[in-house]
């Protein structure tokens, strides 16, 4: 049986495995789910002080909109990147996490990575839309535009499943995975233009284009431009950047499925 | 014949025995993307047929590969060959409550616990007092199951694995879950499961439960089938195997020895009529345990005795020659002393010889050896239900024949 058809017989499973990340996640403290909002809104102010106010980072306002605030202009950068942090680190902790349940039960072992990543989409869905609430507040009216910005959360979301599927299982082989994806991600969260706008960099490689394409095959580059571009310019992404997410996302997808399905089966064994 | 619900076709499972793993990528690096290991194989070319509707026993030693079949039958490990075909909804109790998220409440945790099992919502929410009811929790149900007792925590995970109501149910060695009034339930609930039909394999190396629970047995050995068929002739075989290999290690051994010294005990033995050694006698054979000693000067009116205990420390029996009404005036130099018995009233069991001599008063020990002869008693006539000893006793009815 193709996994994707156990997925979707093990609906239900799916649900609930879900619902145990969400209730697990926040439970014993004070402040429960408002922490889904603190954790960002902290980074959000410490990365406005350092950057736009310490070293003088200058979005450009947003066109059509307008709208000209530094720490909008990062949150729509920094919830999608976490959401892609949040997906990865996570997965990789279903299965060295569950092993209890892997070795005793027998079901669809995906359900555990999905479920994972299932509660951080969750999450993601809240701050933005806590985010959409404030860029009405700060005068974008945004409705009409989260539309496009869900379809991108599809599209993104096919991404982190992808990865999340590769790096799990092969983290159960080798654990040093988790360490390098540690640092990866740290590379990575600088390589997108989440703190900067992507015209600085355009700036300093002028002279080497070649370079500055490489940056902007980068998906996350792509991700974080087309979700500012429904969000904070209020406009739709090019057509070929949303075409190359598509297929990049789906390619992921599909090798961490393939890479999973392969390694799946000695799964018991290895943990 | 109907269909067996389950078909197990000439599988193996192989385990790698790493001697250095691979658990970093440096390590792979180095060694060219070769780990030194070495292959055992679990079970190998394994086949059995587990007929619909009757209750199924693994038996063997430790590694015999038990556990692994039924963890390949439960889809948890693949076979490295063969196949393994099943009929039905499958249910494995292979751990209690594994999955139980220690945060969440009883109640959350019976509906997690139940859709990983395989259930639907709808079923959980019409299970879900009877589930509750059988592991006795109505009152605790919705605290978090960290606080719960390790009992309370196992009673609840049987409880949902069991209401899960399969075709096929694979228990693994969980019997022994609960206090008495627990066990006595699922003991029931396994009579239910039985004369509903359902097919259940278990597990285990307990012989004699498997000798009453299951109607078919196979034995597994190094991971093949040595023997499969009706539960009494397998368990006897493997209960008569299982004792030649542990009293040729524990025969003559005593496990402590004191007192005063002026006799002492140089060998206790069992044997039989023709006065050859015995380890393993059968329930209702003539024997005789021989004692020989040896006196370093002439003692008075010495005491011989012999005790029995079961493993668990039980106090069987015990017998001295002062109350048999047999006691020289003076022993000195070697010789032998003789108890004979004409038949033999223990059921199948492993037994612990105890011997002593003393004085007459019996308040001055000369030599006192515990536990120095291990014997085990084999199938033999009378052949009585469970229990340690065979009282020979004959059923008998005056109104019906059987």
């Amino acid at each position: 049986m193709s996994s994707v058809a156990e997925l979707a017989k093990s609906r239900e499973l799916f649900v609930n495995l879900t619902l145990r990340e969400l209730r697990g996640k926040y439970k014993r403290s004070l402040l429960g789910w408002t922490w889904s909002l603190l954790n960002p809104l902290a980074t959000m102010v410490i990365f406005t002080v350092v950057f736009r106010f310490f070293l003088k980072v200058e979005p450009d306002p947003g066109n059509p909109s307008g709208l000209h605030v530094f720490a909008i202009f990062l949150l729509c950068g920094l919830l999608p990147f976490n959401f892609l942090s949040n997906g990865i680190t996570g997965s990789m902790g279903a299965l060295i996490g569950n092993s209890n349940l892997i070795q005793k039960v027998f079901f669809p072992r995906e359900i555990l990575v999905a479920a994972s990543i299932a509660s951080w989409l969750v999450s993601f869905w809240i701050e933005l839309g806590v985010l959409a609430l404030i860029l009405v507040l700060a005068g974008n009216f945004v409705l009409p535009w989260l539309l496009p910005a869900l379809g991108l959360v599809l599209i993104q979301t096919m991404f982190v499943i992808g990865l999340g599927l590769l790096l799990s299982v092969l983290n159960v082989y080798f654990r040093d995975v988790q360490h390098f994806v540690g640092i990866i991600l740290q590379i990575w969260f600088y390589a997108t233009p989440i703190v900067y706008p992507i015209r600085v960099v355009a700036a300093a490689l002028e002279k080497y284009p070649a370079i500055f394409t490489l940056y902007k095959l980068n998906p996350m580059v792509r991700f974080v431009e087309a979700y500012r571009d429904c969000l904070y310019d209020l406009r739709f992404p090019p057509l070929l950047d949303t075409s190359y997410l598509f297929g990049v996302s789906a390619a992921t997808l599909a090798l961490g499925v393939l890479v999973f399905t392969r390694l799946e089966p000695k799964l018991a064994e290895e943990l | 014949m109907a269909d067996p619900a389950i078909v197990v076709e000439g599988v193996s499972k192989r385990f790698r025995l790493y001697h250095e793993r691979n658990r970093s990528l440096k390590a792979t690096i180095m060694r060219g993307g070769r780990a030194r290991y070495e292959e055992f194989w679990a079970l190998r070319d394994v086949s059995l047929e587990i007929p619909e509707g009757i209750t199924f026993g693994l038996v063997g030693e430790n590694g015999s590969g038990k556990s692994t079949l039924l963890k390949c039958i439960a889809r948890i490990l693949r076979p490295d060959d063969g196949k393994i075909r099943t009929r039905g909804k499958m249910a494995a109790l292979l751990e209690l409550g594994s999955g139980f998220h220690p945060e969440l409440s009883g109640r959350e945790n019976v509906f997690l616990n139940g859709s990983i099992l395989g259930l639907s919502k709808r079923e959980l929410t019409a299970r879900f007092d009877e589930i509750v009811g059988f592991a006795g929790l109505e009152r605790f149900i919705d605290q978090p199951v960290k606080n719960y007792s390790s009992g309370m925590y196992v009673r609840l995970g049987f409880s949902v694995a069991i209401n899960i109501d399969p075709d096929v149910l694979l228990v693994d060695e969980v019997l022994a879950v609960g206090d008495a009034v627990f066990q006595r339930r699922c003991n029931e609930k396994f009579a239910d499961f039985r004369r509903a039909g359902k097919t259940v394999v278990i597990v285990s190396h307990a012989a004699e439960a498997m000798r009453t629970m299951c109607d078919q047995v196979a034995w597994l050995k190094d991971g093949q089938v040595v023997a499969q068929g009706r539960s009494e002739d397998v368990v006897d075989d493997y209960v008569d195997e299982g004792h030649e290999d542990r009293v040729a290690v524990a025969a003559d051994e005593a496990q402590s020895r004191w007192g005063s010294g002026e006799v002492r005990l140089q060998s206790v033995r069992l044997v039989d009529r023709t006065g050859r050694q015995i380890t393993h006698p059968s329930t209702g054979d003539a024997v005789t345990f021989r004692l020989r000693y040896r006196a370093e000067k002439a003692v008075p009116k010495p005491v011989f005795g012999l005790a029995l205990e079961t493993l668990d420390g039980t106090w069987l029996w015990a017998h001295h020659t002062r109350d048999a009404g047999f006691v020289p005036d003076e022993i000195y130099g070697e010789g032998t002393v003789d108890l004979h018995v004409p038949h033999l009233m223990l059921q199948t069991g492993t037994y612990d010889l105890s011997a002593s001599v003393v004085d007459y008063t019996a308040t001055h020990q000369y030599d006192y050896l515990r536990r120095c002869l291990r014997f085990d008693v084999e199938h033999g006539t009378p052949r009585e239900s469970g229990g340690f000893v065979a009282l020979g006793g004959q059923w008998s009815s005056a109104d019906f024949d059987a």
